[in-house]
């Protein structure tokens, strides 16, 4: 492998890194974190493939968050890699950032930016992306301007022209997310604050907004732990659709009929590790560990 | 003759009012304070903001230069007094012949102004939710863009009355930079009152502390009205 030779490039160096698998989306290879000496993650070893909706339950302080946290490394991983779509995330040679752009993440309070208008919210990473692609466009056009003064009449490079500007970059942004918002009937509050809103209203304007990127995989954070339960509902039924869409997702839940209806796989974790599973009716009518079934006698 | 005649209150006021000499030099002193002001309040801003976003990034190998550099600027700069760094920057660090004294002065109450300040927006960056950052970050946006765009305007929003005191405390510290030479509205009240027309300095002082305290108050709307205009989001 490649990577082997540089491995002073890699955060987390203990174990070396094997091959990753290229079929599965997201693949995690011997996953653990220690916050100083609790460890939360333990040796966890787990393949996510494209199209899974995967749920992820347990009691609390079993690690589901900071598994999913991991997911898309805004924890640090003690040991251990994250791989998406063959891209090692825990390589810094790999830029973080543009892998981000294609995980979403969900929050479990909301998280919207409180400094701007909902459509903002919504179109400036969008906008962020684009205009930065335009910028690089632009000054390697200005690059090769500037070397054409040194070349013959007839060596000069032509100058590609650029295919969008900014204003039509930001048109677009705003267009989507007004599609966007109309699919979730909020097309009325594009330009009030998030303060204004109820909690179910910000979730879904958070999902909208990790949709607007176009990501290949939406990570949930317990979406729906901070809402009132009258605003459970509707949270779950844009999830629901976005499932039935095909959306490749992993939700961190304590909702366990919302687990049972949409996800394909159902994880349960405790102390750090993957303890049981399986299909939804396998976890949930005929589960073998015995912290499972403890675990489900209290909560269903 | 070197005891000038003693005239009442009144006529010390109406002296210095109906003299365009004395209006003229009130004129100039105010400007020159106002130029210090704005320059060391703009430069302080600045330099804050700078050393608060270096002073708050996690632990990396290449920002334990410039944190301790920070630091050192933070404590020498809190540590001794504003006289002490004027007399410093003008006799020492700018001791060239025709260097204009405003420069000077900008410059050494800047850099004064700037460690209070990014102590400040330190604190106004430290009250922002991780969950804003977590949640641009989590969008592939730079951690740069995120401090720019997300956590610094959230977070001055919090800070802008420290900020505002700072400013404040700032405009009349620049009194004294008579001690270099330069001729500010205190200077000018000193050199009134010790003219000979009228030899009594309660006078010229009070007006110029009215020139302050406009100032001041006028400052104090402005801030007002920004903060007015950052809170918009808070609205319910």
């Amino acid at each position: 492998m490649k990577r082997d030779k540089k491995q002073k490039f890699i955060k987390t160096q203990v174990t070396p890194v094997e091959p990753c698998d290229e079929t599965a989306m997201i693949e995690v290879q011997h996953l653990t974190k220690k916050f100083d000496d609790l460890k939360v993650l333990d040796n966890i070893s787990e393949k996510i493939y494209a199209g899974e909706k995967v749920a992820v339950i347990g009691p609390s302080g079993s690690g589901k968050s900071t598994f999913l946290r991991c997911l898309n490394v805004l924890e640090d991983p003690t040991d251990g890699y994250v791989f998406f779509e063959g891209n090692n995330l825990c390589d810094l040679r790999v830029d973080i950032n543009v892998q981000r752009r294609r995980m979403g993440m969900v929050f479990q309070h909301f998280n919207l930016f409180n400094n701007m208008n909902v459509l903002k919210n919504i179109t400036l990473a969008p906008v962020h992306v684009a205009m930065q692609d335009l910028r690089r466009a632009q000054f390697k056009n200005l690059w090769l301007k500037f070397c054409n003064l040194f070349k013959g009449k007839d060596k000069k490079i032509t100058v590609p022209p650029l295919q969008t500007s900014a204003k039509k970059i930001k048109e677009d942004a705003a267009a989507n997310a007004m599609r966007l918002l109309k699919r979730i009937g909020l097309e009325d509050k594009a330009n009030v604050y998030p303060s204004t809103l109820s909690g179910g209203q910000r979730q879904r304007i958070a999902i909208v907004r990790a949709l607007a990127m176009n990501p290949k995989v939406i990570l949930f954070d317990e979406p729906t732990s901070a809402l009132d339960p009258e605003m459970v509902g509707e949270v779950l039924q844009l999830i629901k659709e976005l499932a039935n869409e095909g959306m490749t997702m992993v939700i961190v839940t304590h909702e366990m009929n919302f687990a049972k209806e949409v996800a394909t796989r159902v994880m349960f974790m405790d102390g750090g590790h993957v303890m049981e599973q399986g299909t939804p009716e396998e976890i949930f009518t005929n589960p073998k560990n015995e912290r499972l079934k403890e675990f489900l006698s209290k909560v269903l | 003759m070197i005891y000038s005649v003693s005239a009442g209150f009144f006529e010390n006021l109406a002296e210095i009012f109906t003299s365009t000499v004395y209006l003229k030099m009130i004129g100039q002193g105010l400007l020159s304070t106002l130029i210090i002001s704005v320059g060391a309040g703009v430069l302080g801003l600045v330099l804050g903001t700078l050393v608060a976003v270096v002073k708050i990034q996690p632990k990396n190998k290449w920002l334990i230069a410039p944190k301790f550099i920070c630091n050192v600027y933070v404590t020498i700069i809190r540590g001794t007094p504003m006289a002490l760094q004027l007399f410093i920057m003008a006799f020492v660090i700018f001791a060239i012949r025709g260097f204009p004294m405003e420069i000077t002065a900008i410059i050494a109450f800047g850099i004064n102004s700037g460690a209070y300040v990014s102590e400040n927006i330190r604190a106004g960056i430290l009250s922002v939710d991780r969950g804003q950052t977590e949640a641009s970050r989590a969008l592939g946006i730079s951690s740069g863009f995120t401090m720019m765009r997300i956590v610094i305007p959230q977070g001055m929003k919090n800070v802008i009355p420290a900020i505002g005191n700072e400013l404040i405390a700032l405009i009349k510290e620049t009194s004294i930079v008579s001690m270099i030479g330069m001729i500010d509205l205190t200077a000018v009240a000193k050199i009134i009152g010790s003219g000979e027309r009228l030899a009594s300095y309660l006078v010229p002082m009070l007006v110029v502390a009215l020139c302050y305290l406009a100032i001041v108050y006028l400052l104090t709307l402005v801030i007002k009205l920004i903060e007015r205009r950052l809170r918009k989001s808070e609205k319910r």
